[in-house]
């Protein structure tokens, strides 16, 4: 008896397993179609790296030139050029600016920013290799005053390793110059 | 015009444009099927479906033949020449003799023969032949594996298809497909078989997706255990050649079902045809509809419906269906 019920529960369940896909069968598709529509939600996505510029300056990045997030990248995807003004961009100028004290990674609390953080330097560029970056985000945690934020550019495509090699302050400026191109781009 | 209809009273050019014909239907069936497969698989996942390929892709199975027949044809090394390329030829080749007995309408049929119903299941059988053939002959323990598999199958799923099978013939008394039909246009809807015998449709369909390897019965080429079964080895148009006797078996089932239990090309309004082709798609789509809402089923669970429950219930319904007619009578 306890076979017979057993088949009829099976073939019930069989009955419930067609309902199921037989209603999504009829409902609309929920997959975004690519070149025709895109993604809209990237509050969360994780894309490369970008300079965050001051509310005020959109041309003006936050980055003090502390080089923790250089320090920290486990790949050395991040090279900084800086100087202090009044000095040469150069080798002298970033020897002179390598903070020895660097966070340890995944510790969320920032460092508060010591004295030499309070100098003012110039930040000349910010040179990313993303074909190495393994997106484990250290660099925008360990910055002390959130100059970083992952971009969403969802649809990053590129033929050579070239492409992948970012200027970010560059490419926060030409956001500075027209934001909507840049987007359109991305 | 008329001298060349005059020429198909000639039984053998009628059967020579009904092979033709035939062979027409299977390769734009083929077309068809594909296209559809791959939407009712897109659509049950909530996705489009081919989409790119002409409007709404429906120029992407046309792309993928072209893909298939300009594709080079690989042999494995020490793979049975004969053998290997013998078995493709010949899993597609009684697919054509499969659709002769099957009146697709009141007079469209290629060979009204007095055992049509016998015809089809003889050369159907050639199919787990040919499977057997590819996976011996391919040099390769995937395949062997899917052959072997795909043996044991339809040697055990042929038992519960003939006996639903044959209970139909009792009932009809007549093995030819257009007898069979007829005897089910005399009280409309509900002179189907179907509802005089649901145990044997129920069982013929279950027996058909085995026969046709289909899923969730698709072991013989089970792709996350055997690569591909008993046609890994093969590329290009050999390759090509499995897939439209896959496809055009599924056809010669529903088509059979439709014959043997929903009353064939009888239905009101329309022309006989165009309900046969209604009744066949209909089935087919149902059949796609299973394969992609079940699991694949494990090999002993298989064996283990057939000889389990299929054999017995329909040897059952057989024996019931053999006395009820001799009360009646």
């Amino acid at each position: 008896m306890t076979t017979i019920q057993k088949t009829m529960k099976g073939l019930w369940s069989l009955i419930v397993g067609l309902k199921v896909t037989g209603k999504e069968f009829c409902r609309p598709w929920i997959t975004v179609h690519y070149p025709r529509q895109e993604v809209t939600n990237l509050d969360s996505y994780r894309g490369h790296i970008d300079l965050v510029p001051y509310p005020d300056d959109s041309n003006k990045p936050l980055c003090i030139v502390c080089r923790r997030c250089e320090e920290t990248c486990p790949s050395g995807c991040i090279r900084i050029d800086g100087h202090l003004p009044g000095a040469e961009s150069g080798e002298a100028a970033r020897e002179l600016l390598l903070i020895s004290e660097v966070p340890l990674p995944g510790s969320k609390a920032r460092e508060p920013i010591h004295a030499a953080d309070k100098t003012l330097r110039v930040l000349d560029g910010f040179a990313l290799n993303y074909n190495f970056c393994s997106l484990c985000g250290l660099c925008v945690q360990v910055c002390p005053v959130s100059s970083l934020t992952f971009s969403s550019d969802v649809y990053l495509a590129g033929a050579s390793r070239a492409d992948f090699e970012f200027d970010l302050l560059r490419r926060l400026r030409d956001r500075a110059k027209s934001p909507a191109k840049l987007r359109k781009a991305a | 015009m008329t001298q060349l209809l005059q020429l198909l009273t000639n039984p053998l050019v009628y059967l020579l444009v009904a092979l033709v014909a035939i062979l027409t239907f299977i390769a734009l069936n083929g077309l068809i099927l594909v296209y559809v497969e791959r939407k009712v698989a897109g659509f049950i996942q909530r996705r489009p479906g081919p989409f790119e390929v002409g409007p709404h892709g429906l120029l992407q199975p046309l792309a993928d033949a072209l893909k298939l027949v300009g594709k080079q044809l690989v042999m494995p090394r020490g793979a049975d020449r004969i053998l290997y390329w013998a078995a493709p030829l010949l899993s597609f080749a009684p697919v054509a003799v499969c659709l002769l007995p099957i009146p697709f309408g009141p007079h469209l049929v290629g060979l009204n023969v007095n055992l049509g119903l016998l015809l089809v299941l003889a050369f159907s059988g050639l199919n787990v032949l040919a499977l057997c053939l590819a996976g011996w002959g391919s040099n390769n323990k995937y395949a062997l594996l899917g052959a072997a598999r795909a043996v044991a199958q339809s040697v055990a799923y042929e038992i519960p298809l003939l006996l639903s099978v044959l209970a139909v013939a009792f009932t009809c008394r007549s093995l030819n497909f257009t007898e069979i039909t007829a005897s089910q246009t005399t009280r409309g809807l509900l002179s189907w078989n179907v509802f005089s015998q649901p145990l044997a449709f129920l069982i013929f369909f279950v027996s058909a997706l085995a026969e046709t390897n289909r899923a969730p019965f698709d072991l013989p080429e089970a792709e996350s255990e055997l690569t591909a079964g008993f046609h890994t080895e093969y590329s290009g148009m050999g390759f090509g050649l499995f897939f439209l006797a896959e496809y055009s078996y599924m056809i010669v089932v529903c088509a059979v079902a439709s014959v043997l239990f929903l009353g064939g090309w009888s239905g009101p309004f329309l022309p006989g045809h165009w309900w046969m082709l209604g009744k066949i798609y209909t089935l087919i789509l149902i059949m796609m509809w299973f394969r992609w809402t079940y699991p694949r089923v494990r090999f002993d669970q298989l064996l283990n419906v057939c000889w389990k429950w299929l054999i017995p219930l329909s040897l059952i319904n057989l024996i019931g269906t053999a006395l009820m007619i001799n009360l009646v009578r």
